[in-house]
């Protein structure tokens, strides 16, 4: 029996061992853990981590993220001005007009900063989840207008981006951005908005169908009070708006306020369940294993929501290195940008320009689309974004090659024109694009123009010569480079394996593989 | 036995046999076929979606000026009564529509009142999902309600694509997989950026069979995109003004495409909607009178049927803010070369609100998409929408 027992104790070891990988990972799996959970490593960086276990591996990128950026902030953002629009009754078009300039300006300084941010940070997986709070705590400068209230929501959701989701929840809520993005700050007793109530429990906590319109309209209620001191730009409660009456919301009766309504929330099991799904949609695979969903979740809610916890189980389950699941998800715009430059080892001379070229791709920064945030997945890919995509990554193949010539015009990093109009969008359209030349009295279209001009002028400045790049890889013989960039750059085979072997053309095939359909994928 | 000369003046009165017949009887002579331009069928006629983004507001759009309990609902924003476009003794447009306003005395404009479903989702994206998808309420499907006409009948492979998208990137009803959709911002751009394109084969992995899909998708429009048309009608020089310029330049193109969609945001209006709301509408109205202009200009108002939508409207009741919060039953028009005008539906009884302060759909969403179907393009309602829906009369039978 004892001899049953040990053989059966070291039978299960030995799967437990061959389950967990025991050995170092290797340069595929380092690649696959720093591509998912970051942007697209380079060499040196896959190769630092190649040497490690998956455990080791998984550990040593939670140990190390950070929580402040490492890039200094504009120096706007400790403004402490009122919070305050010109008048709609007084104020002078010029008025307006320039104060609509000027919180556009703001804008594009903090996309500038935060793609300069994820260009250097040594904390991929901190943006990444940044990014991903930003995606889901969703505000929108086209509705906020302050950016520096943009840059403080940012701040928050980078602090506790691998902290407690508890407490995330909390202070995100709070955020004077949320506020004003969802109409809480306009709510008062006796005239509740719904806008935010609703959001908290479809969009952020508990997901579709796991409350009633009714648990709403009294969640609205509890959070009636909750107010933004246009003074000094921070959260104020404002008892004489606040709705002191019994609500009931979720089963449960009191005369509740907007912690306590995020309380009964958080005592939901499926808050756990939701926010693992998405995560496992962020990091895993498009669809989610349900049995493995609610085991982290499990996981995640008896650590009292420690986010590093459910990220340590995710990173190292099963699906998550599973071969069928590997260059199964579409890179986000950003995931695009930043990981190529950050791949191929560019020197951006700024970053601005692309933040430009990301929010042509559909991903614009501190700009998603509605509360729901940018839907992801395939749908980041179709017949006008992935031209987007492929244009970039055909101008910077070719930079070496003959700058000027290659460059296009400004007009074909222009986003998309969803949101045109709107004072703090990215947006711009040039004579180039074929369209007769703008009207002089449009002066939103002017600005325009002369943004795209500038991104053109930083695009300029970019120097990447794919030659040197592919000389630079290791290998004996030119082959041997163009194989090991190859490993390095797609997750998966090329599809379309027509690059010259041998001492062929390095950018010939530096072009090829970026505009390979796996190049998307990550 | 019937003669040339008969036969010609019997196809004169009779659109259909006309259609049907003059290319076939009069092979060999294009010339007298394209002179005669035959009416289009099936999917030669074209299908415009113009999706107000946001949740416009139908009671300040289509203003029920008779009805005192419109201004007591709306003190602050209500329209005044000599603001509005008088359509009937009861209802009138927005002023900032006025345009429209020919095209409604020309009998082509049909008014489609209070347009919802069932159990009405406040969510913008659930409410737009269950517009872009036809479902009912509680129901979630994948594809696009166009994606899955394509399906039950296929638009002819030698197409430009099945429909194209301008001016943003969420596809709507042309989501879902099989459709030959077209997501462009404009065309001489989308054919600039074409050419890096790459279709391939043996897709591995689903998303990667996406990608393939849209590089096909790509080559296939580009292919046929290319020209340029020059119209003398002029397009209003605003986001939604550029759309239609787009819009146009694909119609032109004679190898066709089934539908187009276009977008204009920003409708919704918690806060201060009077001037925005004003600022939209009018966007819209001489956008879609410049679409007609150009339609006609190149002969093809008759074969084009334009269609607004929305994710709902708003609460009769204004808010604090001087704006609305997401209501239900909405107003939506009609338009087209063949549209009986009209109107449609039935207006919201204001004095019968529901607990949440909206009225109650007159007409389903499902029967104006199944109008179309049925009606535009001959495609079986039932099999594409998954139930039966009774068309609305503003297309003939």
């Amino acid at each position: 029996m004892p001899i049953r027992t040990a053989a059966f104790a070291a039978f299960c070891l030995t799967a437990i061992f061959a389950h967990a990988a025991p050995g170092p990972m290797g340069f595929d799996d380092a690649r696959h853990l720093l591509a998912r959970t970051g942007f697209g490593p380079n060499d040196a960086e896959v190769r630092d981590f190649a040497g490690l276990t998956r455990e080791q591996a998984v550990a040593r990128l939670l140990r190390d993220a950070r929580t402040v950026p490492l890039t200094p902030a504009p120096a706007w953002v400790g403004d402490t001005a009122p919070l305050r629009y010109p008048p709609p009754d007084t104020a002078t078009f010029e008025e307006r007009r320039a104060f609509r300039q000027q919180q556009t300006r703001l804008g594009i300084d903090l996309r500038a900063w935060w793609m300069q941010e994820m260009l250097v940070t040594p904390s991929p997986l901190t943006e990444r989840m940044t990014l991903f709070w930003h995606n889901h705590f969703v505000s929108s400068q086209q509705k906020v207008r302050f950016a520096r209230l943009m840059y403080a929501q940012n701040a928050t959701l980078r602090a506790h981006a691998l902290g407690s989701f508890a407490t995330l929840l909390r202070a995100a809520s709070k955020e004077p951005a949320m506020l004003v993005y969802l109409d809480v700050a306009q709510s008062r007793k006796g005239q509740p908005n719904e806008n935010f109530a609703r959001e908290v429990m479809e969009l952020f906590t508990l997901g579709e169908g796991q409350y009633t319109e009714q648990d709403i309209k009294e969640a609205a209620r509890a959070f009636t009070g909750w107010s933004l001191d246009r003074d000094t730009g921070s959260y104020l409660f404002r008892p004489g708006l606040h709705d002191r009456g019994v609500k009931t919301v979720l089963g449960s009766s009191g005369r509740f306020d907007g912690d306590a309504v995020l309380d009964l929330i958080l005592a939901r099991p499926q808050t756990s369940t939701f926010i693992v799904g998405k995560l496992w949609r962020e990091f895993v695979a498009a669809d989610p294993d349900r049995r493995e969903v609610e085991r982290i979740a499990q996981i995640f809610r008896g650590r009292d929501y420690d986010v590093k916890a459910a990220l340590q189980a995710l990173f190292l389950s099963d699906a998550f290195w599973a071969a069928d699941n590997r260059g199964m998800l579409v890179k986000s715009p950003v995931e695009l940008v930043v990981g190529t430059l950050r791949q191929l080892e560019v020197v951006p001379g700024a970053a601005m320009p692309f933040a430009v070229v990301a929010a042509g791709m559909g991903q614009n920064l501190f700009s998603p689309p509605n509360v729901k945030g940018w839907p992801g997945g395939e749908a980041w890919i179709n017949s006008n974004t992935l031209l987007v995509r492929k244009q970039f990554l055909d101008r910077l193949a070719r930079m070496g090659d003959a700058p000027a010539a290659m460059l296009p015009a400004a007009a074909d990093t222009s986003p998309p024109r969803e949101s045109e109009g709107d004072a703090t969008s990215i947006d711009m359209r040039s004579p180039a694009s074929g369209l007769p030349p703008l009207s002089a009295a449009d002066d939103d279209k002017l600005r325009a123009q002369r943004f795209a001009a500038a991104v053109d002028r930083g695009l300029r400045n970019v120097r990447f010569d794919a030659v040197q790049w592919v000389a630079r890889r290791p290998g004996a013989t030119p082959a041997a480079k163009q194989k090991s960039a190859q490993a390095l750059l797609l997750p998966l085979p090329p599809l379309a394996p027509d690059s010259p072997e041998g001492d062929g053309d390095a950018l010939a095939f530096v072009r090829a593989t970026l505009l390979d359909p796996a190049y998307q994928l990550k | 036995m019937m003669n040339r000369r008969a036969f010609l003046q019997a196809a004169a009165t009779w659109p259909l046999a006309r259609a049907a017949s003059i290319p076939i009887a009069l092979a060999g002579t294009a010339e007298v076929a394209i002179a005669a331009a035959p009416a289009a069928s099936g999917y030669r006629r074209l299908l415009v979606l113009v999706e107000l983004k946001g949740g416009n507001d139908g009671l300040n759009t289509l203003i029920p000026y008779a009805d005192p309990a419109y201004y007591a609902l709306r003190p602050k924003i209500a329209i005044a009564r000599d603001q509005v476009v008088q359509l009937s003794d009861r209802v009138g447009l927005h002023p900032a529509l006025a345009p429209l306003a020919a095209i409604w005395e020309d009998g082509r404009l049909a008014v489609l009142q209070g347009v919802g479903y069932p159990e009405p989702n406040l969510s913008h994206f659930r409410s737009i999902e269950i517009w872009d998808t036809a479902s009912r309420s509680e129901q979630y499907l994948q594809d696009g309600w166009l994606t899955r006409a394509f399906a039950t009948q296929p638009v002819p492979p030698t197409f430009a694509a099945d429909g194209v998208i301008v001016g943003s990137s969420d596809l709507g009803p042309l989501a879902g997989g099989g459709t030959r959709a077209i997501a462009l911002a404009d065309t001489e751009q989308f054919l600039r950026r074409a050419r890096l394109a790459q279709p391939g084969t043996a897709p591995r992995n689903k998303a990667l069979a996406h990608i393939l899909k849209v590089e096909g998708d790509i080559v296939q429009a580009a292919s046929h995109l290319a020209g340029r048309t020059a119209f003398a009608t002029p397009f209003p020089a605003d986001a939604f003004g550029n759309a239609i310029r787009t819009a146009c330049q694909i119609i032109a193109n004679p190898s066709g495409v089934a539908a187009i969609r276009v977008t204009l945001s920003g409708f919704d209006t918690h806060a201060n909607q009077p001037a925005t709301q004003a600022r939209l509408l009018a966007q819209v109205a001489n956008g879609l009178q410049a679409l007609k202009g150009a339609l006609v200009e190149i002969g093809k108002w008759e074969d084009t049927l334009v269609l607004t939508y929305a994710e709902f409207g708003r609460r009769p009741k204004e808010n604090q803010n001087n704006g609305t919060d997401h209501g239900t039953a909405n107003v939506h028009f009609a338009l087209g070369g063949r549209v009986t005008g009209g109107l449609y539906g039935g207006a919201p009884d204001l004095s019968r609100l529901s607990a949440d302060g909206n009225p109650a759909h007159a007409l389903d969403f499902r029967d104006v998409y199944a109008t179309v179907l049925d009606r535009w393009w001959s495609v079986d309602s039932r099999a594409a929408l998954g139930q039966r829906h009774a068309p609305v009369p503003f297309l003939p039978a």
